[in-house]
């Protein structure tokens, strides 16, 4: 199951560079949580503060809060702990080269040094139809290449991945920006059953996505948190001047 | 009035178009002339790049495959004015002396390509590292031989195998580093984040994902670096010493294939010169072969479709 996300007074840097100023939102659970804004706002720079992938640039600092479901995960586990409970799924596609289709889904867990053949084969089974993928690469499993596949079902395999370790929140970030309407309709789809499963966080440049998908929005410019509601009020009826602005195509 | 304007306007238009229809047949002309010259051009030097290798291999069959029998691969050298003989013990001493060069070497060689690339990008450690990689690259390896021959030659009293896998092995150390290096920085950097996104701790995503991704480019680096060491003569004079006799101990002088030909070349025997010309012929089929096999070996298990 999906569990909630705390933020409180999350501060973040590249650099002398503030990406991110004093956010604080509270996610909830089996939901999912759409991120929009301009480019360079901050809201990739914040989920990326969500699994802690953030601390991985040399130059990237953070302070606050994060809470997943009550544990603070800046200091009561590992970062590779956190990633393994926080899965994330990238703008581009990116599958192992020199893995076969069945190695790119079973990586997560083999890399982390569990062998158990049988359990493997249900896990890369199930989560390939969870990313409803299955029927298309079923008999080429370990023929194929995951890199040998199109854009969009390399997304798909990726999401895959990122479910095959039993995540309890799914970040993703912009997915479906490198795809076509086709692929991205998809994604769109999986992500309304994905959620009955896990908490989503969903990093997007289009705001009929956002609409489409998401329970609630929230608006980020310039490193700050505008606004933080329900998708329908924020689309429909917003707080505040400059998330209005945006939406309607005033600026951005 | 605004009415001629414009047609003197088309007509200047009219007279570009034939400018422009004309100077564009011209054009075709010239660029069907650069692009043939650029192929051309490209052509002769890729054979440039080929002929020296195919004369080099042709004169070697043509001088050498003659002398090349049973004998040269099972019998060790016979003594000066006897028939026959052979270069088995020169044969397996290069593979001896290339086994311990490639045990010291590449590790060695690919872990120092790792600290370059993952964890010393930006220190000024790494850079001593690179220079001194670039450095060693560019020492002679004569000199090679003498340091190693003060370093553990002197030391140990007495010419080895061990010290002549040494010297080979050094040598490699900068090639393997550094294409190791370049390999690692190739891997893009989204497939480093999805192996951390997944909760793989750093040195498994560096081991399992990182290295395996760039491993075609440093077995290529590996065996340029072999290539380079299996026909090196100079390095050994001092460490290997080279034996007429059968050995394989790695405390005892041993025999190499350059070493052999190096002395077989400069008698003044033309049994011997016949022999050294097989010696070569073999040393270049060897590396050739060994070369193919590891890359047939490595490549074996590529995926369809995997870049």
């Amino acid at each position: 199951m999906g569990v909630g996300i705390e933020v409180n007074n999350l501060n973040a840097w590249y650099g002398a560079n503030h990406t991110l100023q004093d956010i604080t939102l509270h996610i909830p659970a089996n939901e999912a949580t759409a991120l929009i804004g301009p480019s360079g706002c901050g809201k990739s720079t914040f989920v990326r503060c969500l699994n802690r992938m953030h601390e991985t640039n040399p130059i990237g600092k953070v302070t606050g809060e994060v809470k997943v479901g009550g544990v603070d995960i800046y200091s009561d586990i590992s970062a590779v702990e956190v990633r393994r409970r926080i899965g994330m799924v990238f703008q581009r596609p990116n599958p192992f080269p020199t893995m076969s289709i069945y190695d790119n889904v079973a990586s997560g867990l083999k890399l982390n040094g569990f062998r158990n053949r049988r359990v493997l084969g249900e896990v890369v089974e199930r989560s390939l139809k969870h990313a409803a993928l299955w029927e298309e690469v079923k008999d080429d499993l370990k023929k194929k290449s995951g890199a040998s596949l199109s854009g969009g079902q390399q997304q798909r395999l990726c999401i895959a991945r990122a479910l095959a370790v039993d995540p309890e929140v799914l970040l993703m970030d912009e997915p479906a920006s490198a795809l076509d309407p086709v692929s991205t309709a998809k994604i769109e789809d999986l992500i309304f059953q994905l959620k009955v499963q896990y908490t989503i966080v969903i990093v997007t440049h289009n705001m009929q996505q956002a609409a489409r998908v998401a329970e609630r929005t929230g608006f980020f410019l310039n490193g700050k948190l505008i606004e933080f509601d329900s998708t329908h009020k924020i689309f429909t009826n917003p707080g505040d001047k400059r998330t209005e602005d945006y939406i309607t195509g005033r600026f951005g | 009035m605004g009415c001629d304007a414009r047609r003197a306007g088309e007509d200047g238009l009219a007279t570009d178009m034939e400018k422009q229809l004309k100077s564009s047949a011209l054009n075709r002309r010239w660029r069907w002339f650069t692009n043939h010259l650029a192929t051309v051009l490209a052509i002769l030097a890729t054979i440039l790049v080929i002929a020296p290798l195919v004369a080099i291999f042709i004169n070697l069959v043509y001088k050498g495959a003659s002398s090349l029998n049973l004998n040269f691969f099972t019998k060790i050298p016979a003594p000066v004015g006897e028939e026959g003989g052979g270069m088995a013990n020169a044969i397996v001493g290069s593979a001896v002396l290339l086994g311990v060069a490639s045990a010291l070497g590449i590790p060695m060689g690919i872990a120092a390509g790792i600290y370059l690339a993952e964890y010393g990008r930006g220190t000024k450690l790494s850079n001593v590292v690179r220079f001194t990689a670039d450095v060693l690259n560019g020492v002679p390896s004569i000199v090679m031989g003498v340091a190693v021959y003060a370093l553990i030659v002197v030391p140990m009293k007495g010419y080895s195998a061990f010290a002549g896998g040494v010297a080979l092995g050094i040598m490699m150390i900068p090639t393997v580093g550094r294409t190791t290096e370049e390999m690692l920085l190739m891997v893009p950097h989204s497939i480093r984040e999805a192996a951390l996104g997944l909760g793989v701790p750093n040195w498994r995503s560096m081991v399992s994902i990182t290295l395996k991704t760039a491993m075609p480019g440093v077995i290529t680096g590996c065996m340029l670096a072999f290539a380079r060491v299996a026909g090196e003569t100079a390095p050994l004079i001092f460490t290997a010493f080279g034996n007429q006799f059968w050995s394989t101990a790695l405390n005892q002088p041993i025999a190499a294939l350059p070493l052999q030909i190096y002395v077989y070349a400069l008698s003044p025997y033309d049994e011997w010169h016949r022999l050294a010309w097989a010696g070569s012929l073999v040393l270049i089929v060897l590396i050739v072969v060994s070369v193919s096999l590891v890359r047939y070996v490595t490549t074996r298990g590529v995926l369809k479709g995997a870049s």
